[in-house]
């Protein structure tokens, strides 16, 4: 199963887990099986249509999918995604 | 034992010199030669003949081969009057430099003949002593000094990412600040804002800034803008520096920023925090991505982090805001490589940083292919998560 590293704001929905691991062969079937453990996760990072939300971006590895196969990128055990999104804080 | 004119006259016999009119002649026909400046600090400073390396006589030896590192180069040694360029001479000679002369008269015949001079840029005494750990990098040096003391940053925000980032850039000499706040010192902002104190809640956040600032380094002029950035005043504000520093605190004005910076043209040193999570990078950079690359869009009000969750560890935008002030004086030096095109991110909590690749979105509708950066149109999101982290 891949790592998928969890940004803190969507951390409410995995228990406050940074990490959590996740099945499937490509980014869209991770998402799927990240929804099935942690309910309401897919609808922070994807919108209706089921695209990725335009401010958050998921990295396999340091890479952007959005420049790979978008949700179609193969993933392996081996790799780590990162979903980042825009935050906007810098503490005035 | 010679005298000194006995042994000043030997010297002058075993080297060559050089007519003013003769380098002139040289000079105007384009012949590659070093020239070599050997007077005081106080002299160079009143003028220079062009294109003149300035080694003082004390340091002649120690540095001339960093300066002229071929010994075979055709080299005119100056000083004001002729006596002291000789006495280099003999000695460059002695170091096996092979093409050398003095000049006849120095600095004093060629003013004298009219001839054109430049007058240096140059650090006061007190300047090199406060940016001597500066000039001392060769990477930096004093011509590196003079850039940062003409540089114009703009620093938003001088809160939690502003503190730190507005201190370290006034300790390096950045000459000119600007900071827009539009707040007042609050003491719950204490936690983490290192530039303003207990006995200033209340006061003005620039205002407290500029105190904080020209009281670290009298060279710096603060700037302040007490205001929002918004469409009206974005470009106005943001096109009087060379560089923005962003550390707000909402979406509105980081799109705001972006759009602009990329219709001015001026980079932007990125960083945003959350709770124990930092990113960082560097945006506009030429053809590297900007803040729409990598998010088209700011999400809605109900999908942004919300403000109940708010709380950041105080000393995280201290990290993050530190490494912006590395950044941005990088860019200005043009030193390294930046963070265009990387997105680093740091962990506190695991005390790990990151690194994510950014491309440049061809499709990017700011800063993409085919764009008319000239024809961006500004836009007031409407603001939300006003508390920010």
């Amino acid at each position: 199963m891949a790592t998928v590293r969890i940004p803190t704001p969507l951390r409410k929905h995995t228990d406050g887990k940074e990490e959590v691991s996740a099945a499937g062969s490509t980014i869209d079937e991770l998402i799927t099986d990240l929804e099935k453990n942690y309910p309401g996760i897919k609808a922070r990072i994807c919108d209706e249509s089921g695209a990725v939300r335009k401010f958050v971006n998921i990295f396999a590895n340091e890479e952007d999918i959005r420049y790979l196969d978008n949700l179609q990128t193969p993933v392996n055990d081996s790799d780590e995604v990162s979903i980042i999104p825009a935050i906007a804080g810098g503490v005035a | 034992m010679p005298t000194f004119q006995e042994y000043l006259n030997g010297i002058k016999g075993e080297i060559q010199e050089l007519d003013t009119t003769e380098l002139k002649d040289h000079m105007d026909n384009g012949k590659k030669l070093a020239v070599i400046d050997v007077r005081e600090q106080d002299e160079y400073s009143q003028g220079f003949i062009p294109t003149a390396h300035w080694i003082s006589r004390g340091f002649l030896e120690l540095r001339i081969e960093e300066a002229v590192p071929d010994k075979d180069t055709e080299l005119v040694i100056y000083c004001a009057g002729g006596t002291r360029s000789a006495l280099a001479a003999k000695s460059l000679a002695a170091m096996g430099y092979t093409n050398l002369v003095s000049l006849k008269g120095g600095f004093g015949a060629w003013k004298r003949n009219g001839y054109a001079f430049d007058v240096p840029e140059l650090l006061t005494p007190e300047q090199a002593i406060r940016y001597s750990r500066h000039t001392m990098l060769p990477e930096v040096g004093i011509e590196g000094q003079i850039a940062l003391l003409k540089a114009k940053v703009l620093c938003i925000g001088a809160g939690g990412l502003g503190s730190p980032s507005a201190l370290y850039l006034a300790a390096a000499g950045i000459g000119t600040i600007g900071i827009i706040d539009d707040d007042v010192v609050d003491s719950s902002n204490l936690q983490r804002q290192i530039l303003h104190s207990t006995e200033r809640v209340g006061m003005p956040k620039v205002e407290s800034a500029a105190l904080t600032l020209t009281g670290l380094n009298p060279d710096v002029q603060v700037v302040p803008h007490q205001l929002r950035l918004n469409s009206d005043n974005a470009e106005e504000i943001i096109g009087q520096y060379d560089l923005v520093v962003d550390g707000a605190d909402n979406f509105q004005t980081r799109y705001l920023l972006n759009d602009v910076a990329i219709k001015l043209a001026k980079p932007v040193i990125h960083s945003s925090i959350y709770r124990f999570e930092g990113q960082l990078t560097v945006f506009n950079a030429d053809g590297l991505p900007c803040y729409r690359c990598l998010y088209p869009e700011p999400p809605p009000p109900d999908q942004a982090p919300s403000c109940a969750e708010a709380g950041v560890l105080g000393v995280l935008p201290g990290v993050m805001g530190v490494l912006q002030a590395t950044e941005a004086v990088k860019v200005l030096l043009g030193l390294g490589t930046t963070l265009a095109g990387r997105l680093m991110t740091y962990d506190a909590l695991r005390s790990k940083f990151r690194e994510l690749k950014l491309r440049p979105d061809p499709e990017c509708k700011y800063c993409g292919e085919g764009v008319d950066k000239s024809k961006i149109e500004l836009i007031d999101y409407t603001q939300f998560c006003m508390v920010g982290g």
